[in-house]
C-alpha cells in the first residue's frame, strides 16, 4: 500500500503494537533544556532508573539564559539555580551538554539542526511544543510534556498514537517581499489555530522545493500554531547539501548509506492523505497579526477588523478580547501603528538566513529614537558566522542591540521582556497575552517586517522598499 | 499517577476559545525545579492585579466558584506551549477534570501522565452547560469514568468518547514508565535491529 512519509517513519520506529493500545516508538534523538526536565530527572531519581541511552540524549540552556555578556554570574537566583541544576542532571547521568559558555550554545531548535544532529527519517522529541521545527528535514519531530521526557529518559520510547495526516500543498514563487513565515501565518490564518489538532502535517510543492532549509525550519516550527502534532518537509537535495559535513553527519560509505535510506523516504505517488489544503504562493503577502493568537493576521496594507464583520459569535468575541489587549481600534491602518521594542530572533527566525535579511534592510540606516531594537541570534555559531559576514556591525551601527544566544524576549523568562503596555514587532512565533511580558503586546511579523519597522517606528510595507 | 475513577464536584466556568498554557501558567513562574507547589501560580496574569492582590473581575476569585473541581472550558483548551506546568497547576489548585469542546494535542496527553481527566463534549452542549452555571450557583457536575458518563445538575446524562487504553491506565492509575518496561524484550530487539539497520545515526558523548 502506498504509505505518505509520515507513515514510513513511523512505521521504522514502531517497538510494539497492540490492537486498542497506542504504538510504542523508538526515539532517535532527545532533545533536553532547563526548563521542562528538573522534574523528569527528579522522577528517575526517587523511582531508581537510569537514562536507558544518554548517547542519544542532547542538552543545552536556552530559555533563561540572559543574553548580555556571558562572563558575569546569572542574577536571578531561580533561573540559576534550573541552569544549575540541568548542568548537574546532565553530569550525572551522563548526557552531552552544550552550556552557557560553549561557542554550540543556543536554542535548541537551531542547535540541533546546525550541529548535524537533527536528520532525514528520525523520531525527534524535546519538552518543547517547537520541536516541529526538526521536521524540516523530514523527520517526525514533536513536543513532549515532561512526564513524557521522563519515560523517554527511562526507556528510549514513547506510548504514542498514529496522528492523522494532513498535506499542505503550496505551489508557486513566493512575491517579492514576502518570506517562509509569510506563508507560514498564512497557512494558519487559513486553517485556524486549532485546524491541525491531532495532524501531522507534510508540506508539499514547489514553493518547498524551492525553499532553503532555513525557510523550511520557519515553516516547521509553526505548525504547532496551527496545532499540528508535528510538521515536515520530505528531505532533497537541498536538505542533504545543508547537512553534509555538519559535525554528527554521516561521513564517507555511511553518508552514502544514508543517502539511500533518506531518499527512500518520500511520500509515495498514490498515497492518500486523512486531509489536503491548497494555497497558492503567489496570493502570499506580508502579514502582521493584529490579535491574541497567530491566526489573528491581516496584510500590512489592510486595517485592524472589526469585531462585528467576524463570521461568527465566536471569533467576534475572541476578536473583541484580543482588541481590547492588544489596545487597537478597528479600522486602525496597520502601519499607523507605533511599536515600542523590536525583536529579531527565536527558533523561528535567528538563523544566519534571518540575519542577513534583516540586515540588508536595516544597512546605512537608523532605529527610530523611540524604538528599542534586538538582536538575539539563534546560537553561538550563528552568531559567529553573523560577526564573521560583518553583519553585527550593520546592526549595531544602525542602532540594534547586538546578543548572546537564546530564546530571550520570545517568553521573557530572562531579563528581555516587555513591559506592561509595551508593543513590539517580534520575529517569534507566539503573540498569546502575556508572552514576552505580562501586559506586553505582540505582533509576528518577519526579519524584514520587523528591521523595517525598527527603523520606521511603526509597521511599513516592505514590498514599497523591496522596489527600491 | 493518582487514579480516576469518579468526581462530583462545583463546575467552574472559563468561557473562552483558545486558551493556551502562557494563560494558564505564564513562563516567568516555570523556573522551579519543584513538581508541585504550581496552584498558586495558576492563570496568574488573570487572577491578579499588578500590586498583587486577587483580581476580583476573574472568574475564579467570585466565592461562588471556591473549591471547584471541575473546569468547563471552551474550545481547543491547553494550545501552546508543552509546558506540563499547565495541568500541575490545574491540579494542584483543585481541578480534578476539565470538559470542553477539544484540547490542544500535548496538553491533554500532558493531564492523562498526571491523572487529570480532560472529557470532551460537543461545542452546543459546553455551551448550555456554561449558561446553565451562570444561571445556577452551587453548579455541580458528576463524572463517572468507568461509565463514560457526566451527569449535570438536571439529571441529564451525556456520554462522552475515551481511549480504551487511557481510561484503563486513568481507572488504575498505571504509570506509562512501569508499563513499558514490561516490553523490554520488544525494546532490546529493535535496539540491535536499529543499529544495524542505520547504522550512521549520530551518537553524543
Ligand atoms: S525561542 Fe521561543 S518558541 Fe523557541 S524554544 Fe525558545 S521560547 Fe520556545
Amino acid at each position: 500500500m502506498p504509505r505518505t512519509i509520515i507513515d514510513k517513519i513511523w512505521d521504522d520506529h514502531v517497538v510494539y503494537s497492540h490492537e486498542g493500545q497506542p504504538d510504542l516508538l523508538f526515539v532517535d534523538l532527545h532533545l533536553i533544556h532547563e526548563i521542562t526536565t528538573a522534574q523528569a530527572f527528579e522522577g528517575l531519581r526517587l523511582n531508581g532508573r537510569k537514562v536507558r541511552h544518554p548517547e542519544l540524549t542532547l542538552a543545552t540552556v536556552d530559555h533563561n539564559v540572559p543574553t548580555t555578556p556571558r562572563n558575569v554570574p546569572v542574577k536571578d537566583p531561580i533561573a540559576k539555580k534550573q541552569i544549575e541544576t540541568l548542568e548537574q542532571n546532565t553530569r550525572d547521568f551522563a548526557i552531552h551538554f552544550e552550556g552557557m559558555l560553549s561557542p554550540r550554545q543556543g536554542i535548541v531548535h537551531v542547535i540541533g539542526p546546525e550541529m548535524g544532529a537533527s536528520q532525514p527519517g528520525m523520531v525527534i522529541v524535546c519538552g518543547d511544543s517547537h520541536t516541529s521545527t526538526h521536521g524540516a528535514f523530514g523527520a517526525l519531530a514533536f513536543g513532549i510534556g515532561t512526564s513524557e521526557v521522563e519515560h523517554v529518559l527511562a526507556t528510549q520510547t514513547l506510548q504514542q498514537r498514529r496522528p492523522k495526516t494532513l498535506r499542505i500543498q503550496v505551489d508557486g514563487e513566493l512575491p517579492l517581499g514576502t518570506t517562509a513565515k509569510d506563508l507560514v501565518l498564512d497557512i494558519i490564518r487559513t486553517i485556524g489555530v486549532s485546524g491541525a489538532v491531532g495532524h501531522a502535517i507534510e508540506y508539499c510543492g514547489s514553493t518547498f522545493r524551492a525553499m532553503s532549509m532555513e525557510g523550511r525550519m520557519t515553516v516547521c516550527n509553526m505548525s504547532i500554531e496551527a496545532g499540528g502534532r508535528a510538521g515536515l518537509v520530505a528531505p532533497d537535495d537541498t536538505t542533504f547539501a545543508y547537512m553534509e559535513g555538519r559535525q554528527y553527519a554521516p561521513k564517507g560509505q555511511a553518508w552514502e548509506q544514508a543517502l539511500d535510506y533518506w531518499r527512500s523516504l518520500a511520500t509515495d505517488e498514490d498515497a492518500i492523505f486523512d486531509k489536503t489544503v491548497n494555497i497558492n504562493a503567489a496570493d502570499v503577502v506580508p502579514f502582521v497579526t493584529w490579535g491574541t493568537n497567530p491566526g489573528q493576521s491581516v496584510e500590512v496594507t489592510g486595517r485592524v477588523p472589526d469585531p462585528d464583520e467576524m463570521p461568527d459569535e465566536a471569533s467576534k468575541a475572541n476578536a473583541i478580547r484580543s482588541l481590547k489587549y492588544q489596545d487597537l481600534q478597528p479600522g486602525t491602518p496597520i502601519t499607523s501603528i507605533n511599536v515600542d521594542k523590536v525583536f529579531i530572533g527565536s527558533c523561528t527566525n535567528s538563523r544566519i538566513e534571518d540575519l542577513r535579511l534583516a540586515a540588508s534592510v536595516v544597512k546605512g540606516r537608523k532605529v527610530n529614537a523611540h524604538v528599542q531594537a534586538l538582536v538575539v541570534p539563534g546560537s553561538g555559531q550563528v552568531k559567529a558566522a553573523a560577526e564573521a559576514e560583518g553583519l553585527d556591525r550593520v546592526f549595531r551601527e544602525a542602532g540594534f542591540e547586538w546578543r548572546e544566544a537564546g530564546c530571550s524576549m520570545c517568553l521573557g523568562m530572562n531579563p528581555d521582556v516587555l513591559g506592561p503596555g509595551e508593543r513590539c514587532a517580534s520575529t517569534s512565533n507566539r503573540n498569546f497575552e502575556g508572552r514576552q511580558g505580562p501586559g506586553g503586546r505582540t505582533h509576528l511579523v518577519s526579519p524584514a517586517m520587523a528591521a523595517a519597522a525598527a527603523i520606521e517606528g511603526h509597521f511599513v510595507d516592505i514590498r514599497a522598499w523591496s522596489k527600491a | 499517577m493518582r487514579p480516576f475513577k469518579k468526581e462530583e464536584g462545583l463546575a467552574a466556568p472559563y468561557d473562552k476559545a483558545n486558551v493556551d498554557t502562557d494563560e494558564i501558567i505564564p513562563a516567568e513562574y516555570l523556573k522551579r525545579i519543584e513538581r508541585t507547589g504550581f496552584g498558586q501560580f495558576l492563570f496568574f496574569a488573570k487572577r491578579f492585579l499588578p500590586d498583587g492582590s486577587p483580581n476580583p473581575d476573574f472568574v475564579l476569585n467570585q466565592p461562588r466558584y471556591q473549591n471547584a473541581s471541575i473546569l468547563v472550558a471552551g474550545p481547543n483548551f491547553g494550545c501552546g506551549s508543552s509546558r506540563e506546568h499547565a495541568p500541575w497547576a490545574l491540579e494542584d489548585y483543585g481541578f480534578r477534570a476539565i470538559i470542553a469542546p477539544s484540547f490542544a494535542d500535548i496538553f491533554t496527553n500532558n493531564c492523562a501522565q498526571i491523572g487529570l481527566l480532560n472529557v470532551v463534549l460537543p461545542e452546543d452542549r459546553v455551551n448550555q452547560i456554561l449558561r446553565d452555571i451562570a444561571g445556577r450557583e452551587g453548579y455541580q457536575i458528576a463524572i463517572d469514568l468507568e461509565q463514560q458518563a457526566v451527569t449535570d445538575p438536571f439529571g441529564r446524562v451525556d456520554r462522552f468518547e475515551m481511549d480504551a487504553f487511557r481510561k484503563h491506565c486513568l481507572l488504575n492509575g498505571l504509570d506509562a514508565i512501569g508499563l513499558t518496561m514490561q516490553h523490554e524484550d520488544a525494546i532490546r530487539d529493535f535496539e540491535s535491529r536499529r543499529q544495524s539497520r542505520a547504522p550512521w545515526l549520530p551518537r553524543f558523548r
